[in-house]
């Protein structure tokens, strides 16, 4: 109900005192009336800008935000305001709603955050008027459409995460489709490419009359005739890269009808089946016409380069969404052209020997000269004629002035759009590198501040050292926070350059980077670890370190990209190196279920890595792969390093 | 010079084409049979400013800040200060979405327009919600015997009893229960006067309608309606 019915429900009300004399039953009597306060005027202050409105105006719409009692949540009881910390630019349209009952949609403003503050304020966006309905659709629809292209895009984009057990079918249909993935598809690409522009070419040089070489009376005739041989060879050879493609795109399409309804199919289809149907069909006279039709088809390969070509795309999308202009083109021209030709048949009918023998012969005339071209082959002759024609050569331009533009608008449209998309995609490695950095940004500030030594609680004076920055509040907990989560998970957090060349040094047998990295560590994380896993770890580090395990380069890589839990062995002198391995843990970590959780996941070849790995000198070693023999020691913080090892 | 039928017809159609084409740019203003409707436009620049509040309170039986509520919601609904039968109509329809409320509220717009201007301005609706709503029992009976008197010729004959019965069943829509009957009102009618009709002339007088209506248990009760809707 809008706004004023409210004000009116007491005239309404009062009106039925009509009804009274005439009821014959009596009326029931009135709903009990709660103390009505007077109507009082309530403060609301958004963001610092004071809104004041009576309670009654916000009353009228009780399922929102500002009309339910939901505004007590805000209410501040020091200055007697209701407090909202938003917009107060967008707060005065939603204030106007109460007090006209008409929603109105800013115009300069973010159609999203139009919709973030409607949404917080509890409004539907069916409530905006109509007098700003139209643009707030048109907007939002706009909005919604550059967004899922960015999705799209997004999706499209990202190539490389290439799911792993990707059966060849799904590899190579991913070859097919962004062709920029593999060396191999883009070379495909460009050799199709080359092979559609020869086999065009071919088309189209077979039928330029070449110079009889030898013969008496120099004949003309078409190089296809010449060299029938030839242009035979070289059509075959690009019909059966064309049907070998389409075969292989056939094969590896992820749904076989979709793909063969689709448009760039049917095109394929199109531009190599003459050539078959012309090797089956005898060259006898009969059909020869027919032969010669097919021949025409072939020309169809010249669209196989819209998968080249972005442009040729748009153009086709331009095409299909202008649809109704065209049509509505087509049928006024149509309309225009019976007109018109009927009238100047009849206008020329008395000539003698004239063009225009019959309405049809006259559409001909109209065509020509409605589309301002004016071959001149058919002119009227008497005057009538003339006049007639002449305006129909007017009424031409302008019927066909109409419709261009909006095709024109939409081409525009569409490609614009394509050229936003593309930027996007440059954009977006800029923006992930950036995304990245901040990222590795906060993590080092957490590592550079365990270096320092800041984390102990029970800190040995020495471990504050001096470079220890001044940590905001924010930061304070936030490093509190990481530093639940390593002990709960005992392990730490490393940079990737502590990992990788931890990684490093173990597939070389160097004890001595680790070791060095080690030092540096002095005393913080030591002293807090050393109940927890370094000795484990370090034990651990060092079986690694003898074997041989085959740590390829090309698995830091993957490891790399794998988040999360990294191990830092952390012991705190060289003479826990020697600590026995049976050291009860006091874990907090109940890690048995947590690791063979942790376990199940990767399936390790269980191939060399494993049998290089020297057994455990009798740990609780009971576990199924061997892979596990080196953690069976009891420290599940490590497990996942080491299956992460074993997998590669 | 001697035309074909044809060219005729050629040259005809030049010569209407050109014709428009002057009218287009003004330089030929045909005969025109009637004033083009662009001329008009509503002066609807209206504002009605109602009496000071002291009048009205003078006036009125409200109380000062009732007054100022019910001017405020009156502003905001119309705010060039007066109603006329159309909005009213609109406002009214807004209650009764089911049926059709537009001769009722005709009806009532009658009875608030007092001095018959055609509008109704603050002064007459807060003077018609005053009777109603503050005043007595008769005062009450009195209005709406004017109500039903639709040509205020102090009687209501049967045909205009009829036509406020219409009125008012018409508001209730199609979807009844029980169902409407094309003589419920009718009968209603028949009924009112042989309750209220004294004298049995025929028609119902002032007289008559405010004594028989007393006489009426169910219609005093229900006066306390009107209490407290403000």
């Amino acid at each position: 109900m809008a706004a004023g019915v409210a004000t009116w429900l007491p005239f309404a009300r009062a009106a039925a005192v009509g009804w009274l004399p005439l009821a014959q039953q009596p009326l029931p009597p009135a709903p009990g009336v709660k103390a009505s306060r007077g109507d009082e005027v309530l403060v609301v202050n958004v963001s610092g800008r004071r809104f004041e409105t009576w309670k009654n105006t916000l009353d009228r719409y009780p399922d929102t935000l500002l009309g339910s009692s939901e505004k007590e949540f805000f209410y501040d009881a020091d200055s007697g305001e209701y407090f909202f910390d938003r917009d107060p630019d967008m707060f005065r349209h939603v204030l106007n709603f109460y007090r006209t009952g008409r929603l109105h949609c800013p115009r300069q403003e973010c159609i999203q955050a139009f919709d973030e503050e409607l949404a917080f304020y509890g409004l539907v966006p069916e409530l905006v008027g109509d007098c700003c309905l139209e643009e707030y659709r048109d907007r939002k629809k706009e909005n919604a459409e550059r967004l899922a292209e960015d999705e799209e895009a997004e999706q499209a984009g990202e190539g490389p995460a290439l799911p792993a057990g990707s059966s060849l079918r799904q590899r190579l249909w991913r070859a097919f489709e962004n062709p920029h993935t593999s060396t191999a598809a883009l070379v495909f690409y460009y050799v199709t490419g080359f092979f559609i522009a020869v086999s065009v070419i071919a088309n189209v040089v077979e039928t330029i009359p070449c110079r009889g070489p030898a013969r008496r009376p120099p004949r003309e005739q078409p190089c296809g005739d010449r060299f029938p041989m030839a242009f035979f060879c070289m059509d075959t050879a690009c019909v059966l890269i064309f049907t070998g493609e389409y075969l292989l795109r056939l094969f590896a399409a992820p749904s076989r009808c979709r793909f063969l309804r689709s448009v760039m199919s049917l095109i394929d289809v199109v531009a190599i089946l003459p050539y078959y149907i012309g090797l089956f069909v005898p060259k006898n006279d009969d059909v020869s016409g027919a032969f010669v039709t097919l021949r025409v088809f072939r020309v169809f390969r010249i669209f196989k380069f819209s998968r080249h070509s972005q442009g040729l795309r748009i153009l086709g999308y331009t095409l299909k969404s202008c649809a109704s202009e065209l049509g509505f083109l087509l049928f006024s021209l149509t309309m225009a052209i019976i007109i018109f030709a009927t009238v100047m048949f009849y206008a020329e009918k008395g000539t003698s020997k004239t063009n225009f023998t019959s309405i049809p012969a006259a559409f001909w005339y109209t065509i020509v000269t409605m589309t301002t071209l004016g071959y001149g082959d058919m002119v009227p002759s008497t005057i009538a004629g003339k006049i007639f024609g002449s305006i129909c050569s007017l009424s031409g331009v302008l019927v066909i002035a109409l419709p261009v533009p909006v095709i024109v608008s939409n081409f525009s449209r569409i490609y614009h759009q394509n050229q936003r998309a593309d930027k996007r995609r440059a954009q977006q490695k800029v923006r992930l590198a950036r995304i990245r950095l901040a990222k590795s940004g906060t993590t080092n500030a957490f590592l550079q501040y365990k270096q320092n030594g800041g984390l102990e609680d029970s800190g040995s004076g020495e471990g504050q050292a001096l470079c220890v920055r001044n940590r905001s509040a924010f930061e304070q907990q936030h490093h509190h926070l990481l530093h639940c989560l390593e002990k709960t998970t005992c392990h730490e957090f490393t940079d990737e350059l502590t990992f990788s060349e931890a990684l490093g040094a173990v597939s070389l047998g160097g004890r001595t980077s680790r070791s060095t990295s080690v030092s540096s560590q002095p005393m913080g994380p030591g002293n807090l670890l050393s109940s927890c896993c370094p000795r484990r770890a370090k034990r651990r580090a060092i079986r690694l370190a003898n074997s041989t395990a085959s740590v390829s380069p090309g698995s830091m890589q993957e490891l790399d990209t794998l988040a999360g839990l990294r191990r830092t062995p952390a012991p705190q002198s060289r003479s826990s190196l020697n600590a026995k391995p049976h050291d009860s843990l006091d874990l907090n970590c109940d890690s048995r279920d947590f690791v063979a959780a942790i376990i199940s996941i990767p399936t390790p070849p269980a191939n060399t890595p494993d049998e290089s790995q020297p057994s455990s000198p009798g740990g609780s070693g009971n576990r199924a792969s061997s892979t596990l023999r080196n953690s069976s020691l009891g420290t599940p913080c490590l497990l996942p390093e080491t299956v992460k090892i074993s997998s590669l | 010079m001697n035309l074909d039928g044809l060219e005729m017809v050629a040259v005809l159609v030049v010569l209407a084409l050109f014709v428009k084409v002057l009218e287009q740019f003004g330089l030929f203003e045909p005969v025109s049979l009637e004033d083009s409707v662009e001329d008009e436009f509503e002066l609807s620049t209206v504002c009605h400013r109602p009496e000071g509040l002291e009048q009205l309170q003078e006036q009125t039986k409200f109380t000062r800040k009732e007054l100022q509520v019910l001017y405020r919601g009156f502003k905001n609904e119309c705010p060039s200060g007066i109603v006329n039968e159309e909005n009213f109509k609109q406002i009214y329809s807004q209650f009764f979405p089911q049926g059709d409320s537009s001769t009722y509220a005709t009806f009532l717009f009658n009875a608030f327009d007092t001095n018959h201007d055609g509008s109704v301005s603050f002064e007459d609706f807060v003077a018609g919600l005053s009777v109603i709503l503050r005043g007595t029992i008769d005062d009450r009976l009195n209005w709406a015997f004017n109500l039903y008197d639709l040509n205020k010729d102090g009687c209501i004959t049967k045909e205009e009893m009829l036509d406020i019965m219409k009125s008012i069943y018409d508001m209730m829509g199609k979807y009844t229960y029980p169902a409407l009957r094309e003589e419920a009102p009718r009968e209603h009618v028949e009924t009112f006067f042989q309750k209220m009709d004294r004298n049995k002339d025929g028609v119902v007088t002032i007289e008559e309608f405010i004594e028989s209506c007393q006489k009426d248990e169910n219609i005093m009760r229900s006066m306390q309606l009107f209490d407290n809707v403000i």
